[in-house]
């Protein structure tokens, strides 16, 4: 294995871990703040691609303006569904079950109206202008759209430091994810946060979805592949825990790339494989601390 | 249980009803269409009665039970595509044991996290099984499944295997129920309700979960196997994630506190599906924003809501003859 084909390989994997992290990050938050686990979140980023095409290759829109609407419009449909539907089932005796099952209703909703609006056929984005090229250094040659993308995702991951440790609404989220009773009696409207929590959730899994298009195809089925992928960087990582996403995406983004260089039909198991390995040694997760085990 | 003949006298004349209408159907019905429909009741009415152990009795929501169900219809398949037809039935038997150890092996491993983490591990085993099958052509066939699978000797006719079916599957309820009832299925109510009262009075949560996961997944590896005889082929779809939404969408339309509600719940599935699904094919657009309806408004579920219906009905007569 050369140099230049390590970093070609790594570079991928970073692209793939950012998309991912940009899903299970919203994933991760809202089942810290509202104790909500968003089995649909993954049609949220299915949401997002389509919302990307209509706009960029039927509408034909600029692409930037493109992915901010498309963010924008996953976060819309996302809001609407948790005051719609989800609220309602909130303080329900065995409201884990219910949650899950509700959002897995939303799934089936969303992934047939997408077949009704956009048909069953695969759709495809170019990319953006000036980043359909490569980089090169040498020989090594980098797509510089994955370059972008990276970028991206450490930019929002540096935005999303800096909102959920440094103002006033971040903070909110995070004492309501500690103590939600406690927080509704200083006087905050808890259910508008969880609701703004849940659209700006859904916001970024839809700017992923619309990001992801240019290099994947656009499928109804996009949802449940990326569902089960940030499952398991959520498990990596530690459910509720925002970095432990951040890591564990790039784990499983890494993983990925090199195993899909060496064994590309079995690439896919490797995943699952480290997740096993994480269960088995430590099932609260690699980067949370460890709890106390019950006998 | 409040029923007033005594509840030994009713669920008999329940289990007679059930079981005659089931084994009416070859007689009344004249079309091979009703048979198979009424067998896609009996396994899938089976395999969601055998999923509700896990949610409805025991708190556990697997979204993976596609893993055994899938288990059992390829052991019967591939042992008949690659042995020969006469292996058919012991495949059925070698299925549920390779059924139960694998039961046993991945429930070590996902028993160890509770809650919504039980139901992701659980949907993620699931599609690692599901990928395994699909990727691994030369041996399974991948997306084309397997096809001309026949059972052996009479059980080729079938209104023979209908029958063969509804003995297996009233049989295996009816070990479901008695288990349901038992002391067993008391300690997994504890389990689902207090845990750590259960802890304290001496008894092992994670063992208990563990049974009832193996007891589950068995039941659910037979119905998949026989699923294999109906449709004489079976597909990577059975791995599917959207199977073992299917039993979950069962259990909640049926009611997921009866012990019938799961069973209740897959003739109404199925039937809405036949229906439905020949007019249109956004089948589960209907059927997700059913279940959304009846998550949200009906919660108990239909056996559950007529069952509150008939206790609220004999509380007014009660009050009114006072």
């Amino acid at each position: 294995m050369d140099f230049s084909f390590f970093i070609t390989q790594a570079i991928s994997g970073m692209t793939m871990a950012t998309l991912l992290f940009l899903v299970a990050s919203g994933l991760t938050l809202i089942f810290g703040v509202g104790n909500v686990f968003n089995f649909a979140h993954g049609s949220f980023y299915m949401v997002g691609a389509y919302f990307g095409y209509q706009l960029v290759a039927i509408w034909e829109l600029n692409f930037w303006i493109a992915l901010v609407l498309a963010g924008l419009g996953a976060g819309l449909v996302g809001m609407l569904a948790e005051s719609l539907f989800l609220r309602r089932i909130y303080g329900r005796v065995n409201e884990g079950g219910f949650q899950i099952l509700l959002t897995y209703c939303l799934i089936l909703i969303i992934d047939d109206l997408v077949k009704l609006i956009w048909g069953t056929e695969y759709k495809s984005l170019p990319r953006p202008k000036g980043f359909s090229g490569a980089v090169t250094f040498g020989d090594i040659y980098l797509p510089s759209y994955n370059l972008l993308i990276i970028a991206i995702g450490v930019v929002v991951v540096v935005a999303s430091w800096w909102i959920l440790t440094r103002t006033r609404p971040g903070k909110i989220a995070r004492a309501a994810a500690v103590d939600r009773e406690m927080v509704d009696t200083l006087g905050v409207n808890v259910p508008l946060t969880m609701t703004l929590v849940f659209g700006i959730a859904t916001a970024l899994g839809g700017m992923a979805g619309a990001l992801a298009a240019p290099l994947r195809t656009v499928t109804p089925g996009a949802g449940i592949e990326v569902i089960i992928d940030s499952l398991i960087v959520v498990v990596l990582g530690g459910m509720g825990n925002f970095w432990g996403a951040w890591l564990g995406a790039i784990l499983v983004g890494e993983v990925n790339a090199f195993a899909v260089a060496f064994v590309p039909k079995w690439a896919s198991l490797f995943s699952f494989l480290v997740m096993v390995i994480v269960l088995i040694f430590k099932p609260e997760g690699l980067f949370s601390p460890r709890q106390v085990r019950k006998v | 249980m409040t029923m007033k003949p005594g509840p030994k006298y009713s669920a008999a004349v329940l289990w007679t009803l059930m079981i005659l209408g089931f084994a009416l159907v070859p007689v009344l019905m004249s079309s091979s269409y009703q048979l198979n429909l009424a067998s896609h009741v009996l396994v899938w009415g089976l395999f969601a009665v055998a999923f509700n152990m896990l949610w409805g009795v025991t708190g556990m929501l697997s979204f993976g039970q596609a893993l055994y169900y899938g288990l059992g219809a390829y052991f019967v398949g591939l042992m008949v595509e690659y042995l020969g037809s006469a292996w058919y039935l012991p495949a059925i038997g070698i299925g549920m044991l390779a059924v139960a150890a694998t039961s046993f092996l991945l429930g070590l491993l996902v028993i160890r996290v509770g809650g919504v983490y039980f139901t992701m591990l659980t949907l993620a085993f699931g599609q690692l099984a599901w990928q395994i099958t699909f990727k691994w052509y030369d041996f399974t066939g991948g997306d084309d499944g397997i096809q001309g699978i026949t059972a052996p000797g009479f059980l080729q006719n079938p209104i023979a295997y209908y029958y063969f079916l509804l003995v297996l599957v009233m049989l295996s309820m009816w070990i479901l129920k008695r288990m349901a009832y038992s002391p067993f299925g008391l300690m997994l109510r504890c389990v689902r309700q207090n845990p750590e009262r259960v802890r304290f009075l001496g008894r092992r949560v994670r063992r208990n979960q563990l049974r009832v996961y193996i007891v589950s997944s068995l039941f659910a590896g037979l119905a998949g196997s026989l699923m294999a005889g109906i449709d004489n082929s079976i597909h990577t779809d059975m791995f599917f994630w959207t199977t073992s939404g299917e039993v979950i969408l069962m259990s909640v339309l049926g009611g997921l506190n009866q012990f019938f509600g799961p069973f209740v719940g897959a003739v109404a599935i199925i039937i809405i599906e036949d229906i439905v699904g020949a007019w249109t094919e956004y089948w589960s657009l209907i059927i997700g924003s059913l279940i959304m309806g009846m998550v949200i408004l009906f919660p108990k579920g239909l056996v559950g809501e007529l069952h509150h219906l008939k206790l609220r009905m004999m509380q007014l007569k009660a009050r009114r003859s006072e």
